[in-house]
């Protein structure tokens, strides 16, 4: 009798809350069942109709798709010009990311080993400040520099190097008519838009590098350069592959950037995007897309490989 | 290039080639800078024939420039919220549990942001026009909360692992239920790393545009606006002016956010 008015007295509230300390599992489903039913049921079953319209065929009369099943989207994928854009894209991505390694590896090595006092924590907001910046702004700052009349074209031309600027745009394939209209120009605006994601992990690297290893090489009477190849730059690999993810990937699969500044060959993002807009070809779109979600997952397997998921 | 390890000094080489990466990553920002107040309107001639501060005068009466920015500030704010929730529900279900599947679920919280823009755009496009749903400001908030989901759980997770699990008990021992709890012990705990992962996933939705141009239709958010300029420049000098806006709009919800987690950052080196 008192253990019933006790229990009266706690309210629902209480008993509710009892049994979901009794029952842990009923409480994690109950947590679970929003963030799952939105990322279950929207996000995952958007990717399963993206890959089912891969398989769907586009009435040409009616521009309407129908869902019948055909790989005629696959196969259209293997013709030369298909080819030829992905071969460029994945192209692109790599010597991004090789890029982005050489340039970000002296500043991470300084912010790892030198930085001492206010001057670490200042780098890393220095490093991670662009990352924060909009990215359109970052691109559209890239159109005013790479300009005909731009400011790279002037300081070339107030160094007396405008000869060289010249002729690098007369090489054909990575030229154009100006910075602003090559693939030379693309490349630069990737590698500046990337970079700060290849700094952070190599930094991560290199500081878990303790000094004593390095002493340690020295002492046995390697010298600087022998102790850079053998010890530190193995070492630092694992930080070089997690941000290949990142540069990889994203370049992989941005269509703006080409868009904005380039000569007017397309890339993968931009077949997807076309296709799906100006010609509604979804079916079409959907099984091109497939094609970086492939590529990067071979890229995730190499990194991983390499300790890439160790040092993120 | 290298330095000798055992002085601790950079050399000169060193030095000069982390100085030369950290000039390419700020110069081309503050040149967006200078550009606002450039008086040249047709091209983007260096350096600005002259400096004045009229383009921010006409940058206010463009109402395209307003809208654009509003429905922004609406779609970053609906799904920001979204975001919150989910995300903390998946934080707490998630933080210090140990069952079969949670790796899998962890990937799927990851995947909209691990893949490629361009996939998350073009799979929410296909499954809008499969189920003949039509274009409207709600496309667009579902796909901002499917990638900011992330952000807000990636912090909450962080704050979760470090607050001891005894304060919880504790809490419990003395007589709170589980309501309580979560009101009195725990949303006090997570608060400034809710503030923050919400700013994060304000600022990430505020600047999205791939994912936006393939759910919006023909709604225009202030990305797709600048992207829209950057093909086709329409009027430059006020593209250079909303360029600055849209920095020192972005910038200081991040900033808020860095403020508020720096002990988080350092408890997890």
């Amino acid at each position: 009798m008192d253990a019933m008015t006790l229990d009266g007295a706690r309210g629902p509230g209480r008993r509710l809350s009892d049994l979901l300390m009794r029952r842990r599992a009923m409480l994690w489903l109950l947590l679970l069942a929003p963030p799952m039913l939105w990322l279950g049921v929207l996000y995952l079953g958007s990717l399963f109709t993206l890959l089912a319209n891969s398989f769907f065929r586009l009435d040409d009369f009616s521009g309407r798709v129908l869902p019948e099943f055909t790989f005629d989207n696959f196969i259209a994928i293997l013709s030369p010009a298909n080819l030829d854009v992905i071969r460029r894209t994945v192209t692109m991505a790599v010597t991004v990311t090789l890029a982005c390694a050489v340039i970000a590896f002296p500043l991470a090595w300084y912010i790892a080993r030198h930085a001492r006092g206010g001057w670490k924590p200042l780098l890393y907001i220095a490093v991670m400040l662009p990352l924060w910046s909009s990215y359109l702004v970052r691109l559209y700052a890239w159109k005013l520099l790479l300009a005909k009349e731009g400011a790279v074209s002037w300081v070339l031309g107030k160094l007396h190097l405008t000869w060289l600027l010249d002729a690098v745009l007369s090489l054909p394939s990575i030229g154009g008519s100006s910075l602003s209209f090559s693939a030379l120009g693309t490349f630069m605006v990737f590698v500046y838009l990337w970079l700060p994601y290849m700094i952070l992990p190599i930094v991560a690297a290199l500081e878990r590098i303790p000094a004593s290893l390095i002493e340690a090489s020295g002492d046995l009477g390697a010298d600087p350069r022998v102790t850079f190849r053998r010890v530190i730059l193995p070492l630092a690999m694992p930080g070089v592959a997690a941000g290949s993810i990142f540069t990889f990937s994203l370049t992989l699969g941005d269509y703006i950037v080409p868009q904005v500044i380039g000569d007017s060959t397309l890339y993968i993002g931009q077949v997807v995007y076309r296709q799906q807009g100006v010609a509604g070809n979804i079916p079409f779109a959907a099984a091109f897309s497939i094609v970086p979600i492939l590529i990067v997952g071979v890229w995730l397997w190499l990194a991983k490989r390499r300790g890439a998921f160790d040092a993120l | 290039m290298r330095s000798d390890p055992a002085s601790g000094r950079a050399s000169r080489g060193l030095r000069l080639a982390a100085l030369l990466a950290v000039l390419f990553l700020h110069l081309p920002i503050a040149l967006i800078v200078l550009y606002a107040f450039s008086t040249e309107d047709k091209t983007y001639v260096f350096p600005p024939p002259g400096l004045t501060t009229d383009w921010f005068g006409v940058a206010w009466q463009r109402e395209d420039v307003w809208r654009a920015i509003g429905l922004s500030l609406r779609v970053a704010a609906s799904s920001t919220a979204i975001a919150l929730l989910l995300g903390t529900l998946a934080a707490a279900a998630l933080a210090r549990a140990r069952f079969f599947g949670r790796e899998a679920i962890s990937l799927l919280i990851i995947l909209p942001i691990a893949l490629p823009g361009v996939v998350t755009g073009i799979a929410l496009r296909s499954a809008f026009s499969t189920f003949e749903i039509p274009f409207s400001f709600w496309t667009i908030v579902i796909g901002h909360a499917t990638f900011c989901v992330v952000v807000v759980y990636n912090n909450a997770v962080a704050r979760l692992r470090r607050t001891s699990p005894s304060l919880i008990e504790a809490s419990m021992d003395l007589g709170a239920d589980a309501f309580q709890t979560v009101r009195h012990v725990i949303l006090p705990q997570l608060g400034s790393a809710l503030l923050a992962g919400g700013l994060l996933a304000f600022a990430l939705s505020f600047d999205e545009v791939i994912v936006t141009t393939f759910t919006a239709g023909q709604q225009t958010t202030l990305p797709i606006w600048m992207f829209q300029e950057l093909v086709r420049p329409r009027q430059r000098p006020v593209t250079n002016v909303v360029a600055v806006v849209i920095i020192a709009l972005t910038f200081l919800p991040i900033f808020g956010a860095y403020w508020l987690t720096r002990s988080d950052e350092q408890g997890a080196r």
